[in-house]
């Protein structure tokens, strides 16, 4: 059976290249601070070994749109395009191609069908920063197969906090039972407390330092009874009007179980506070 | 009112740098076209027939008005998106970083610790 090298949580803040890669004169005071966190994260994937890569993201309406919204969709194809002309044009995030692995997106769908997920699925998939920014800042080389799941913590109504968690269980029970002596592992993207096009954006801090910090305790620690108690989407919309993207960090330790992280890291940014979570579930690479 | 129309709007524009260029330079020509030739498409081949703009939708799309785009509940992130686009630039050339999102978000204060008109499409839901 396969084994799950690691499982990542982290935010996707889709300046990161752009601000540690203009010239030195120009960056923000915290970037070489900003590279030094993000370099040592991305050592506890390297450190994994990883074969294969599950990625979660959500689409920000780049190749979704109202017409056709999906709740969780899968990537099955065997390649994928990455970063769209407006992500290229906002952010400066170069374009990509990723490979798939299309046995595992296969195994994977099957399993979450059977688990009572009926995703939608695409074969003709281009990934958007939620994606490749964790690409960017975990596997710059991007030299690993991915199979992309996406979720929808965007568009109202919402699938709830509990169901988050409830897939990413799931995910973890199919990474366990995939035939392959591959080592896989799961990385996921999403925000703590983060408003966009509202009043509280673009401050000296996220728009709710308070519930970032016991979000950061509640994943550092394993604690879905605590997130499951405290959150909700109404309170999420208190803590910032996009601040539903912390749905997919509940994923990512719904694939870790409840247990603590091995590495846990933050940096207080304008905007948002940036927070990094790594489990090594099975101790493998402890 | 549409919101779906809306958003349709700020998709569409957002993703394509020709329709960019134009509702930047003269958006009320480029309001006037999407309805006429750009709206109405489902796809390459098929047209749609059920959506339309009302006045207000019509007015704030051309006024670049997101604060008026904001109380109507077209999705934030649209709205900001494309609107960086079009004032980032010049705003960071006068004032530096981030100055056109801050002022963007001063030109919304009223709603501070206030509910946000609800970006979800349909009315009930109104959160």
């Amino acid at each position: 059976m396969a084994t799950l090298a690691a499982v990542l949580a982290t935010t996707h803040h889709p300046f990161y290249l752009k601000a540690t890669t203009m010239p030195p004169e120009q960056q923000m005071p915290q970037a070489a601070e900003w590279k030094r966190k993000v370099e040592a994260y991305r050592e506890t994937l390297t450190r994994a070994k990883p074969d294969i890569l599950v990625m979660v993201g959500a689409d920000h309406f780049h190749q979704f749109f109202l017409d056709n919204y999906p709740q969780f969709l899968i990537g099955k194809a065997p390649r994928y395009d990455a970063t769209f002309y407006n992500e290229e044009r906002e952010f400066g995030i170069p374009k990509y191609v990723l490979e798939g692995h299309e046995e595992l997106s296969n195994f994977m769908h099957e399993g979450l069908m059977e688990r009572g997920f009926d995703f939608a699925f695409s074969h003709e998939l281009k990934l958007d920063h939620s994606i490749i920014c964790p690409i960017i800042t975990t596997r710059p080389d991007a030299d690993l197969p991915v199979v992309p799941i996406y979720t929808n913590i965007f568009v109202p109504p919402l699938p709830s906090p509990k169901r988050f968690w409830d897939l990413g269980r799931a995910i973890r029970e199919i990474i366990d039972e995939f035939p392959s002596d591959k080592r896989i592992a799961a990385v996921g993207s999403g925000h703590l407390s983060l408003e966009l096009g509202g009043p509280r954006q673009f401050k000296e801090t996220g728009p709710d330092p308070e519930f970032d910090r016991k979000a950061i305790e509640w994943l550092s620690t394993g604690n879905i009874d605590a997130i499951l108690e405290n959150v909700t989407h109404e309170s999420m919309t208190k803590s910032g009007n996009a601040t539903h993207g912390f749905m997919d960090l509940i994923l990512m330790m719904g694939i870790a179980g409840p247990i603590p992280t091995a590495y846990h890291d933050n940096l207080d940014l304008f905007h948002t506070m940036e927070a990094y979570f790594t489990w090594y579930p099975e101790g493998a690479a402890a | 009112m549409s919101k779906y129309y809306v958003n349709k709007f700020l998709f569409t524009v957002d993703r394509d740098p020709e329709l960019l260029r134009r509702y930047k330079e003269d958006p009320r020509s480029l309001v006037a076209s999407w309805e006429q030739s750009i709206g109405p498409k489902l796809n390459d081949a098929e047209l749609s027939t059920v959506n339309f703009l009302t006045d207000a939708e019509r007015e704030a799309l051309i006024g670049h008005d997101y604060v008026a785009l904001f109380e109507m509940g077209a999705h934030f992130f649209l709205s900001l998106t494309i609107f960086i686009a079009i004032y980032d630039e010049d705003y960071m050339a006068k004032s530096g970083p981030l100055s056109f999102q801050r002022e963007f978000a001063e030109k919304l204060q009223h709603w501070t610790g206030k509910d946000y008109p609800s970006v979800a499409l349909w009315q009930a839901a109104a959160r």
